[in-house]
């Protein structure tokens, strides 16, 4: 009897996860689903000889630094094979140009990047693209390339849903959240509260739930994905206070690469498939799709 | 060697909250470690264990979770330390910085005891019964004749621990507390260009400063020598 038991509730649970995978293979654009994106035909001559995206679209395989513990831009959860979020997109887009699926995990590899590792792992060439929120700087071009951006955000509040917060100067002298070694913890300081470091964002939003630190802050994008997790309890505020500008990383070793990663942006922003990208990930029902930002120009190689 | 320089009053303030931590915990676990180590080879049988089940239990645990349970399960259970809210020119003590503290005093105390008790036992049973014949209670036997002699031969194993306190410091780095170990992940993501110097800059502060602790816990060593 007891097995019998067992077996349905087996059944049940084995249903409902097909129901579930079905109901995303006919449901591509909904949230968190990401974009089904299709690998195009490289004809020959595509690429030039010799470059470095003509030895990855032959080879058939690639290596993209992606984060996993930001909603919306880069997350893995521990059941997804494929990490989802806006990085993730752009990231297929790119691969995709190479005639590589982007869905096919043999081919492609989304390698975990955290804030640290992200030139060292370029440097190595252990990873050939990082996609992981990563802001473009001039210190971090002296060392690897970056071009772009593809998506502009800028540092927002998260505080409790009943908080009379309402700017980051209602916050000076008080204790704010972000990760370490983040650039959002910096801006903190310099707007004269008091920084509390912390290693990853839940955790913050953990601090915040529990009324230990008074907010945290980060990119108002991975905010908003915090505060729909946490609906009811959290709310995104303010202004935003800094400007990142959101870029691809690649190799100082493949210059080339910047023409290439422009071009399928600019193709990207043209048919519409940015816009889509963004609607399936960032965007929801009451979150306006931004017009897509201006590229940089590539340096002369 | 310029971002390390740049950014000198930073680096300076976050070892200053690396050192805060440490004299805090440093002095408080010293306190609570010796009173353990009495608690254990005390006469009440009931301080004997619970001290004995004290030490099995923290010097067991991970220091990152003994100091996860007070930042995370603490508010949990309402123990908040929301009354710290100590300001001194740019240095703010609060409430995650009292929660880390506390974390690293229940670690280190348990270390504290047990390298006392060490030196307690190297003291000669004789010294004990002695001080007895002459009718010292309990306390005395312990603050006049056995730890003073105790310290002696702990002074070298609670060195050690200490230098591992200060060490330790930088678990709060990921918790809540701007030292050290925080303001160089900072600083190695703003500058990746320079990140050689600024890992250099920081192991050679913190040898310096583990130096300086072995050098004094050496001359107290040869102060307190038996002549």
């Amino acid at each position: 009897m007891r097995t019998m038991k067992l077996r349905a509730a087996a059944a049940t649970v084995l249903l409902t996860a097909l129901s579930g995978t079905l109901a995303a293979c006919g449901d591509a654009g909904s949230e968190g689903e990401g974009v089904d994106v299709q690998a195009e035909e490289v004809e020959d001559g595509k690429f030039e000889e010799g470059s470095r995206m003509a030895e990855l679209a032959e080879a058939g395989s690639i290596t993209i630094g992606v984060k996993y513990d930001q909603p919306g831009l880069g997350f893995k959860s521990a059941t997804d094979d494929i990490p989802t979020g806006f990085d993730v997109e752009i990231a297929k887009l790119l691969v995709a140009d190479l005639g590589i699926d982007p869905s096919d995990t043999s081919a492609v590899t989304y390698e975990e990047t955290i804030s640290d590792n992200r030139e060292p792992y370029l440097e190595a060439g252990r990873v050939d693209l990082v996609l992981a929120s990563y802001s473009i700087t001039d210190d971090r071009r002296q060392v690897v390339g970056q071009t772009g951006p593809y998506f502009i955000t800028g540092q927002q509040i998260l505080v409790g849903a009943d908080s009379d917060v309402e700017s980051i100067d209602d916050l000076v002298g008080e204790t704010v959240c972000s990760v370490s070694g983040s650039t959002s913890l910096q801006n903190v300081e310099d707007a004269g509260a008091v920084g509390a470091p912390a290693d990853t964002y839940s955790q913050c939003a953990e601090d915040v739930l529990n009324g230990t630190v008074e907010a945290m802050t980060t990119d108002g994008s991975i905010l908003l994905g915090l505060a729909a997790q946490n609906e009811g309890e959290l709310k995104v505020v303010g202004p935003e206070f800094s400007e990142e500008r959101i870029g691809v990383g690649y190799s100082q070793d493949y210059p080339e690469m910047c023409e290439w990663i422009n071009g399928v942006l600019t193709e990207a922003y043209e048919d519409g498939s940015w816009a889509e990208a963004f609607e399936a990930t960032l965007g929801g029902d009451d979150v306006e799709t931004p017009e897509p930002p201006a590229l940089d120009e590539c340096p002369a190689a | 060697m310029n971002v390390v320089l740049d950014n000198a009053g930073d680096i300076a303030l976050a070892f200053i909250y690396t050192l805060s931590l440490f004299v805090v915990a440093g002095v408080l676990s010293l306190i609570f470690g010796a009173l353990l180590a009495a608690a254990r080879v005390g006469p009440v049988a009931v301080l004997r264990k619970a001290a004995a089940v004290y030490v099995m239990l923290i010097r067991n645990t991970p220091l990152l979770i003994v100091i996860i349970f007070f930042r995370f399960a603490g508010p949990k259970i309402g123990l908040t330390f929301g009354f710290v809210d100590i300001r001194v020119a740019d240095i703010r003590l609060n409430n995650l910085y009292a929660a880390c503290a506390v974390g690293l005093i229940v670690y280190t105390s348990s270390f504290v005891c047990e390298a006392l008790r060490s030196g307690i036992n190297a003291v000669p049973l004789g010294q004990a019964e002695a001080a007895r014949a002459i009718g010292l209670p309990f306390g005395g036997v312990m603050s006049q004749v056995i730890m003073p002699q105790a310290m002696r031969h702990a002074l070298p194993p609670l060195a050690s621990v200490q230098i591992a306190l200060l060490k330790n410091t930088t678990v709060c780095g990921a918790l809540g507390v701007f030292e050290a170990f925080a303001r160089m992940r900072g600083l190695t993501n703003d500058f990746a260009s320079a990140r050689t110097e600024i890992f250099l800059a920081f192991a050679l502060i913190f040898v310096v400063l583990v130096e300086v602790l072995s050098f004094v816990a050496y001359r107290l060593e040869r102060r307190w020598r038996i002549a």
